[in-house]
């Protein structure tokens, strides 16, 4: 595994991702200045979380017009498995690698909590085990809001590309466990592909019970495992 | 060439900045407004003197960065040839 994590300014879990990584599969992450133009042997690109470009103009938005994204997009478009974590959920729905976008949250507040996720369709970025299953992942955002128009929604659900979704402890996907007013609860989507994976939730700050979880770990541990 | 873009959320598109403003004029005593949506201003001056050219550049530059083309429409204005 060549995994690949790319470093904008601004970023802020680029090393929280490397050392998940690194801890969790014992493979050692490239960092990749966002100024670069090439991905030699990427197996895997992390877009990590952070307020790349002070989150001006739009979250994300000068980000995906780095570039480094163009080789990202490309690399993409070829198969390579790519996720974006927070703001790199952001900047894959800006440069149209995934659909949708995410807005200022709908009470105008900055998230910073653990929440429930669970999975309930059936794609590869999920463990069949884990289909179902609450898990306890933190978010930290101001922007996860995420929106898209009814037909894309209806795809998304029609193609089980949801990959999370904001639920209660007891895994009920409801209002009240809607924290940032995103369309159907929508924590992460995947791409019609399904090599790229967006989330908000933040599986790189959950890989120690000191830190408050670890759920996190078997996020890495699934997606080095179905990457091989 | 001196133009102006104004970006706004598409209708149908929530804008929670422009509620939260929305609200706050009411809590402010101002009654009567119907509605208020958020939106961005880009003042750009372009080198160009040509009206034809200054649009073409204005508009290839709202659809690659200024404006989110899922959730947000533009308006470019020309204002002056100099």
């Amino acid at each position: 595994m060549k995994p690949n994590i790319i470093v904008f300014p601004g970023s802020n879990c680029d090393r929280d991702v490397y050392i998940a990584i690194k801890n969790i599969t014992g493979h050692s992450p490239k960092m990749v200045w966002h100024k670069d133009t090439s991905l030699e042997n990427a197996n895997l690109i992390v877009l990590p979380g952070g307020f790349s470009h002070g989150d001006y103009l739009r979250s994300g938005s000068i980000a995906s017009r780095a570039p480094i994204m163009k080789e990202v997009i490309k690399k993409a478009k070829n198969g390579t498995p790519v996720i974006g974590i927070c703001n790199g959920f952001q900047i894959l729905t800006e440069c149209g690698l995934l659909p949708g976008a995410l807005m200022r949250n709908n009470k105008m507040q900055f998230i910073c909590k653990y929440t429930h996720l669970v999975s309930n369709y059936d794609n590869t970025w999920i463990n069949k085990k884990q289909l179902g299953k609450v898990i306890f992942l933190p978010v930290a955002h101001h922007d996860g809001n995420y929106y898209a128009d009814d037909n894309t929604i209806e795809r998304l659900i029609k193609d089980n590309r949801i990959a999370y979704q904001y639920c209660t402890s007891a895994g009920i996907i409801e209002q009240s466990s809607n924290i940032n007013g995103s369309t159907n609860n929508i924590a992460g989507i995947i791409s019609d592909k399904e090599n790229v994976l967006g989330m908000m939730p933040h599986p790189e700050r959950a890989i120690n019970t000191k830190l408050g979880g670890e759920d996190g770990i078997n996020f890495f541990k699934n997606v080095f495992e179905k990457l091989g | 060439m001196k133009v102006q873009v104004h970006t706004t959320l598409k209708e149908g598109v929530l804008d929670p900045q422009g509620k939260a403003v929305g609200s706050a004029l009411k809590n402010l005593g101002f009654s009567g407004i119907k509605k208020i949506r958020q939106g961005k201003l880009f003042d750009i001056d372009l080198e160009t003197d040509n009206k034809d050219e200054a649009e073409k550049i204005t508009k290839k530059i709202c659809k690659v960065l200024l404006a989110n083309m899922v959730i947000e429409d533009y308006k470019i204005i020309i204002l002056s040839d100099n």
